[in-house]
């Protein structure tokens, strides 16, 4: 199984045999591959259940859950590493889940997608609507996703909470590109944090 | 229960006096038990699987008491989620129970049956037996223990006193405690029971039964498994045969005439005192106050055990809120788990029923 190009920079720098939490991690692919390649120690967390089964049904350790309530009751420090991938921009509170996840793990990954990205800008100026992508699917009214984020802003919340990023990455159509100007050019970006 | 004395059930004596939590011992206790499938021969693949209340060892083929299939049969069996050309599974009966196991209508040491004079049990205390049948089998470590409902409190239980026993503990509908609302309910059914003129104190095994108590213990206990929404769907308010009311007491509706046939068929499977002292053991069951109040102590020697906990979102007996009381305590102690709550409309009685979901974690999670 080839992993989504956010999830892969993720596996490729989970340090082997970590405990790992991924929040929100769907059928588990991302835990099946920690496992299997990095002999990792990986629990889940996930809010559908017929994903939870299916992560159940493939013998991996998932506890159905609302991250943003249950995340509360790990223990400080359970976990080396805590993942969130792609469900900040979900969260109720974002700043609440990533003080949780930096609480229940001592390093955490997050990935967002980026919507400062130039597409979803031009989409903006050019229709005047909220834009739909890839990443972003779903009309204004139903999307779960509630609260949108840009690469700037995350950076600049990181600072003001004293969170040290050990490392960033940005994608667009699914390859990684460099750094410079990735708050246009980043259709998403994963970065590695620690306190 | 003249129907199950003509069985010879596949039965062995334990060698030894089981302690129980009350601090009596019973000597000579029979444990009946069935089997499905091969043991392998490094004795590595055996499903220990905990029967609920009223269930039996019979967890699948046809169960000679009834003539109906076992009970688990949707689960258990050749190609089945657990499955038997793969595993061999155990069932016993527990003790106290009435289907071949040692309980308050077996014959005592006065050459008597027990009655009252069986000594009040505990979920432990079955467990405790069955780890002594596992014994004289000469298993030493199961793949898995399965249990729902009571079974579940049983496979919880397990890994909390004997985590040794076991790889993976698969626990379904059910509670590490008695809610005062569990107890309530059955402290009805007992004092139905207690209340039928039959009862005698117990002592009725040379005469009538006391059937009515029992049967109404068992229908108001049978409401509890199954939820507003199923009843609706396959009862609503129709009538029973009849065009109209009939502004008098018979059983007018259907979900009347429902229950007081699962009362009364009931009763002919179903030893009252047997009902009286296990609706007691789950009364008494509190995992967290065995181990010194806090729950996680409880499994501080099961964190390298995987365990998966189901509850159904119909549930309102054992509910998803009292199974994530369970998994907040495995996750304290750091121990594998998984845990999902499964949509099912059929209440608790869902773990026994067509849940297709639950069969594919059943299967998942054994394998």
């Amino acid at each position: 199984m080839t992993l989504r190009a956010d999830l892969a920079k993720i596996a490729a720098h989970v340090p082997s045999g970590s405990r790992v939490l991924d929040v929100g991690c769907g059928e588990g692919d991302l835990m099946e591959a920690l496992q299997s390649q990095s002999g990792c120690d990986a629990r889940g967390m996930e809010i559908d259940p017929e994903a939870v089964a299916a992560a159940v049904a493939r013998g991996l350790s998932v506890v159905q859950g609302d991250a943003n309530r249950d995340l509360a009751d790990y223990p400080d420090g359970a976990f080396d590493v805590a993942i969130l991938s792609q469900t900040l921009q979900t969260a109720q509170r974002p700043d609440w889940l990533l003080e949780q996840l930096l609480r229940v793990g001592r390093e955490a990954f997050v990935s967002f997608p980026n919507f400062a990205y130039w597409r979803m800008r031009l989409a903006l100026l050019r229709t005047g609507r909220m834009p739909i992508s890839r990443h972003l699917p779903g009309s204004w009214y139903e999307t779960a996703n509630i609260h949108h984020v840009t690469i700037a802003d995350f950076r600049e919340f990181l600072a003001e909470r004293d969170v040290k990023v050990a490392g960033n990455w940005f994608f667009a159509n699914g390859e990684e590109i460099g750094s410079q100007n990735a708050n246009w050019r980043a259709e998403h970006a994963v970065f590695q944090l620690s306190r | 229960m003249a129907t199950t004395t003509a069985i010879d059930f596949r039965s062995l004596t334990l060698d030894a006096p089981l302690p129980l939590d009350s601090g009596r011992e019973l000597a000579g206790v029979q444990v009946a038990y069935e089997t499905y499938g091969e043991l392998a021969a490094d004795k590595s693949n055996a499903v220990l699987i905990f029967h609920a209340l009223t269930g039996d060892q019979f967890v699948a083929g046809t169960n000679p008491v009834t003539g109906k299939p076992g009970w688990w049969e949707r689960m258990v069996g050749p190609g089945k989620p657990i499955d038997t050309d793969r595993f061999q599974v155990i069932c016993a009966n527990v003790i106290g129970s009435c289907l071949g196991s040692t309980g308050p209508s077996s014959t005592g040491p006065d050459g008597e049956p027990y009655g009252m004079e069986f000594p009040v049990i505990t979920i432990r205390d079955m467990v405790r037996a069955q780890m002594a049948m596992l014994d004289m089998l000469g298993i030493e470590k199961l793949h898995a223990v399965v249990g729902g409902s009571m079974g579940g409190m049983q496979a919880l239980s397990c890994a909390a006193n004997f985590p040794e026993r076991t790889d993976r503990v698969l626990a379904i509908a059910t509670t590490a405690r008695h809610t005062a609302q569990n107890i309530a309910f059955h402290e009805m059914g007992r004092q139905a029971i207690m209340a039928d003129p039959n009862w005698h104190g117990g002592d009725y095994y040379h005469g009538e039964a006391p059937a009515k108590g029992l049967a109404v213990a068992r229908m108001a206990a049978h409401i509890t498994y199954l939820s507003e929404e199923g009843l609706t769907e396959k009862f609503g308010r129709r009538l029973q045969d009849r065009e109209a009311k009939s502004f008098g007491f018979d059983a007018d509706f259907q979900v009347e005439s429902y229950l007081r046939y699962q009362g009364l068929s009931f009763t002919d499977r179903f030893d009252a005192n047997s009902y009286l002292y296990i609706t007691r053991a789950m009364d008494y069951f509190d995992l967290a106050e065995e181990h010194g109040g806090l729950l996680a102590d409880a499994f501080r020697g099961a964190k390298d055990t995987r365990f998966c906990l189901v509850s159904f979102d119909t549930d309102w007996l054992y509910t998803t809120a009292d199974m994530r009381e369970v998994v907040h305590a495995l996750n304290a102690v750091a121990a594998p788990v998984s845990f999902v709550e499964l949509s099912a409309p059929y209440g608790h009685d869902s773990f026994l029923l067509d849940v297709p979901a639950l069969d594919r974690v059943v299967e998942g999670f054994i394998a």
